[in-house]
């Protein structure tokens, strides 16, 4: 049933290429086998066009990326839980449904506990083949959604979570979250007063608390690099148990970044260190995605207005070196740089 | 023996206990020894959150009619004292009728004990001591008495038959340590239905 | 078959027969042996094909059991008093999307200051979150009330909360008749859900509805509810068929017919209330009892219909609206508007206060004379109160009240 309704989808909704000049979307030059997800017009389009999410959004990307990996990896067996947030919203506008997976939004701060549900009902009905995940938000992961979410990773529950980081409260009109990087400027942490933007704090890193739940699988990942995400999603399909991927989602409103720059701001976040690319197994970091091309994080808080007081009316010496030195921090705590060939801006 | 209470009306007990000494259990197995026997009983705790060595009380109620009331228990027929430290802490006696039944586990006299006053208007044989702690470190091993004084409440009341207080017992202690508290409360059922 | 145990374990068993699949737990006092006892019977293998998950909140617990009954699961979980205020986000949530999940309060106050006892404030917090409410007056009603509750929550596609009260009913061992699976496989049919998580046929569930459709959605909740009226009676029925106990439905009444006087509880304290009033009638006119079984939804018209002969009601109730008074009393003079008759609030039994008989028949016999206030506290403590109000107008920096009244029993004793 599900294979006629999918087939009549796509002859309904056929998926159309608009790849202008990069072989990000599919990859289509490289052999059938490692093509991504996105590069076969027989995916499952997992959240469909007509959705309301804005320009550029770097969430709308990454899930339909991560579900649509997913929905291939589980053969479209699959069931979505969502937290409330932006993705949330511009994805169901009354009475519309992007979803074209069984997907279900019950609160803000409880998505893995409605997603343990959920695989307990597959379970206990003896539908192994079905699979759950669960996405959000930084702020319905990082924040309020928190305490459900480590009992889901201390219980083991047979869930993948998704975060989508976009580092604020977007949907309630960019509130600073524990995802918030310092110096940012959001709608609760101003560019005003001596100490303009967020605080400089130890923040809440979840991808490393995941991992000291000794959890299967736990990965960052990133919009810029949706090949690496797609592999990272199929990956931890094929594992059982929880699994969390964090990945990095530029928001253009939120961020003040140009619309069309999203995919070029996720990669300077990963470039200059801001934010790595990691993977662990078992309380294990097993991998980590070295740096190409290193840049310094100038250069990627320069691409937001988030960050201009830290260069207008004058250059905030201090506080973008106290940054560069958590970038360099990563660096070598990741291992992120494997020669030593910096390249200047 | 101290005769036959009579169920008439409506039979009340209130135990009194520290945490850790059973008291609720002991409630809990009255109220089915009391059911085995066909009746309708009633057991519930002082509804504390009383922790190892707090006076704690519990109660039971046992009737031929089913039981509506859910106050706790004001005017006991019957006392069950597990622990004599509380005669100085709480008062025990409180609403003790005239005909109730006293049930204390010690082997001090009621002289020794200073509770003439408290119990001296009481017919004859209602006031019974049994040493229950003892006979739980000989028969169970360890100082847990509330199954020894069931089997001295069955006899000093005569409400209920031996066989019923040890199948509730049963119910609660399964194994040796089942075995254990049987034997502690039919030494206890016999020092006061045979007295020595 | 007729057992003599604890309520909390007769509501655990009742609940076993129901074949959930999925059960949450948490402990908070005093439903935590309700759960305990589900998770004994789950890991023993006597209830077969059920996940039984052990949450690390209330918030968690009743939203894994919305995750679980939207996957088509038939889901089960308890709690009490702060933890249902801390899933009450949760709560409206499983009402709104139509979960039929069977949820068992163990009803206990609500702090500060801290208070594990006994009232109804819990449940009355959640009366307007669209689940049907049932009371159990005693615990075979409340191990009954859980069979019915499946069906009727699954009829329905409507969540039910089974309230029973704390300590005074979990905590009491009392002869429970437990019936047999076959008798309850007989009674509740296997859940068919209204709506379900397939990847064969892939729903939206829970999308945003703006205010073209909201009112709509609230609208047919409430309807849901009006025909609750009219199926718990039926479910009443065929229970009574089934099992020859007439647990349930939308109230229980004691001699009312012909009385001038009707006392309307809910809960345990009907049984007192009967045997203060049949105490009472050897000394003058009968007083009636009527236990409400359900209190959300409200049955009004019934309530009308049984009600329209007495001239004076007096509702005894676990709760307070804080600033207002009553809270089902509010309810009834409502359902009664227009009819000859008082209505008289008693606040009784908050925070685990005994009832008794002798404070319930005192305020009847006030009743009988009509000397009672609108909104009367039973067996307050009015020296107490007046000392410390007179010390709180001292000044603005008295202390803390519970504090103060502590002190209070400390030097006065409760007796004054």
């Amino acid at each position: 049933m599900h294979e006629t309704k999918l087939q009549n989808l796509s002859e309904q909704q056929k998926v159309k290429f608009y790849q202008k000049g990069t072989f990000t979307v599919g990859n289509r030059l490289v052999d059938a086998e490692t093509r991504s997800v996105q590069a076969s017009d027989a995916r499952s389009n997992a959240i469909t066009s007509g959705h309301r999410a804005c320009q550029g959004c770097g969430e709308a990307l990454g899930a339909r990326y991560a579900l649509d990996a997913a929905m291939r990896a589980a053969r479209n067996q699959l069931i979505a839980v969502n937290a409330t947030g932006c993705l949330e919203v511009f994805s169901t506008p009354y009475p519309e449904t992007s979803w074209q997976l069984p997907w279900m939004h019950s609160l803000f701060g409880n998505a893995p506990a409605v997603a343990t549900g959920v695989a307990a009902a597959m379970r206990v009905k003896g539908r192994k083949d079905v699979r759950v995940v669960a996405q959000g938000g930084d702020g319905g992961t990082t924040d309020i959604g928190f305490g459900c979410l480590s009992g889901m990773f201390e219980r083991n529950d047979d869930v993948l979570y998704v975060c989508y980081d976009n580092e604020a409260y977007m949907n309630t009109g960019v509130q600073r979250s524990s995802a918030t990087p310092p110096a940012a400027r959001t709608a609760t942490t101003p560019a005003v007063g001596d100490k303009p933007g967020n605080v400089f704090g130890t923040g809440k890193n979840v991808p490393l608390i995941a991992l000291a739940h000794n959890i299967p699988y736990v990965a960052t990942a990133s919009v810029a690099n949706l090949h690496d995400l797609e592999r990272k999603v199929t990956k931890a399909m094929e594992m059982e148990g929880s699994r969390y991927i964090h990945i990095f989602v530029p928001c253009p409103l939120g961020w003040g970044s140009a619309a069309e720059a999203t995919i070029h701001v996720a990669r300077l976040a990963s470039e200059s260190g801001l934010f790595p690319l990691w993977e662990a197994e078992h309380g294990e970091i097993i991998a980590t995605l070295p740096i190409r091309r290193k840049v310094q994080v100038e250069a990627y808080l320069k691409t937001q207005r988030r960050f201009a007081h830290l260069f207008k009316p004058e250059r905030d010496e201090v506080r973008i070196a106290a940054l560069q030195r958590m970038a360099d921090h990563n660096i070598k705590r990741f291992n992120l740089v494997r020669e030593e060939k910096e390249t200047a801006i | 023996m101290g005769g036959t209470a009579n169920l008439a009306d409506m039979f009340q007990v209130r135990l009194h206990g520290r945490g850790g000494q059973g008291v609720v259990t002991a409630a809990e197995m009255l109220s089915v020894a009391a059911f085995l026997e066909g009746r309708h009983a009633q057991a519930f705790p002082s509804f504390g959150s009383e922790r190892t060595g707090a006076p704690v009380v519990s109660f039971c109620r046992i009737d031929d009619k089913p039981i509506r009331l859910r106050e706790p228990i004001l005017e006991p027929d019957a006392l069950i004292i597990q622990d004599t430290t509380l005669l100085a802490a709480v008062q025990v006696f409180q609403g003790l009728g005239p005909d109730g039944y006293v049930l204390i586990n010690t082997a001090k006299s009621v002289e020794d004990l200073g509770i003439e006053a408290a119990v001296g208007g009481l017919p004859e044989g209602r006031v019974r001591m049994v040493p229950a702690t003892d006979l739980a470190l000989r028969h169970v091993g360890r100082p847990v008495p509330n199954a020894a004084l069931l089997g001295a409440f069955a006899a000093v009341s005569g409400l209920l038959r031996f066989d019923s207080v040890e199948k509730a017992i049963r119910e609660k202690f399964k194994g040796p340590i089942g075995d254990g508290n049987v034997e502690a409360a039919r030494a206890a059922f016999e020092a006061i239905a045979v007295p020595a | 078959m007729l057992k003599q145990i604890e309520g909390s374990r007769g509501v655990a068993e009742a609940v076993a027969l129901c074949r959930p699949e999925v059960i949450c737990a948490y402990p908070i006092s005093p439903q935590t042996h309700i759960v305990e006892a589900c998770g004994e019977l789950v890991k023993s293998g006597e209830l077969e094909n059920c996940e039984y998950i052990n949450v690390e909140s209330e918030f968690a617990a009743l939203s894994v059991a919305i995750g679980a009954s939207a996957a088509g699961a038939r889901s089960y979980t308890a709690t009490a008093s702060q933890g249902l205020l801390f899933m009450a986000e949760a709560v409206y949530n499983a009402a709104g999307l139509g979960l039929p999940i069977v949820m068992t309060i163990g009803n206990r106050a609500i702090g500060a200051p801290i208070n594990i006892w006994n009232d109804h404030s819990d449940a009355m917090s959640m009366r307007d979150a669209g689940w049907i409410q049932l009371y159990a007056e005693t615990n075979q009603e409340a191990a009954d009330l859980h069979i019915q509750a499946f069906r009727l929550a699954e009829r329905l596609s409507c969540p039910v909360m089974v309230c029973m009260d704390g300590f005074i009913l979990t905590h009491a061992y009392e002869g429970i008749d437990i019936p047999d699976q076959a008798e309850v496989d007989a009674f509740l049919p296997p859940f068919v859900p209204q709506q379900v998580l397939d990847p064969a046929d892939p729903y939206s569930i829970g999308a945003m509805v703006g205010p073209e459709a909201f009112t709509e959605v609230r609208y047919l909740a409430h309807d849901k509810q009006i025909q609750a009226l009219e199926v718990i009676p039926e479910i009443q029925s065929a229970f009574e068929e089934q099992f020859g106990r007439d647990s349930g439905g939308l109230f229980h009444t004691h001699h009312c017919d012909g009385a001038a006087t009707i006392v309307v509880t809910m809960g345990s304290l009907a049984g007192t209330l009967k045997d203060a009033v049949d105490e009472l009638a050897e000394e003058g006119p009968r007083v009636g009892v009527l236990t409400l079984s359900c209190y959300r939804p409200f049955p009004k018209a019934e309530l009308r219909e049984a009600l329209k002969k007495a001239k004076r009601i007096i509702v005894v109730e676990k709760c307070l609206a804080t600033g207002f008074g009553g809270i089902v009393s509010t309810d009834l003079r409502m359902a009664l508007q227009g009819m000859e008759l008082i209505v008289k609030t008693v606040v009784a039994g908050l925070g685990g206060r005994p009832v008794t008989r002798p404070a319930l028949k005192s305020m009847l016999r006030r009743a009988l004379k009509g000397e009672l206030a609108d909104l009367h506290f039973l067996d307050l403590n009015r020296g107490m109160v007046d000392r410390e109000l007179a010390n709180q107008r001292k000044g603005i920096a008295t202390g803390p009240t519970a504090e103060n009244l502590l002190k209070d029993v400390a030097i006065h004793g409760t007796g004054a």
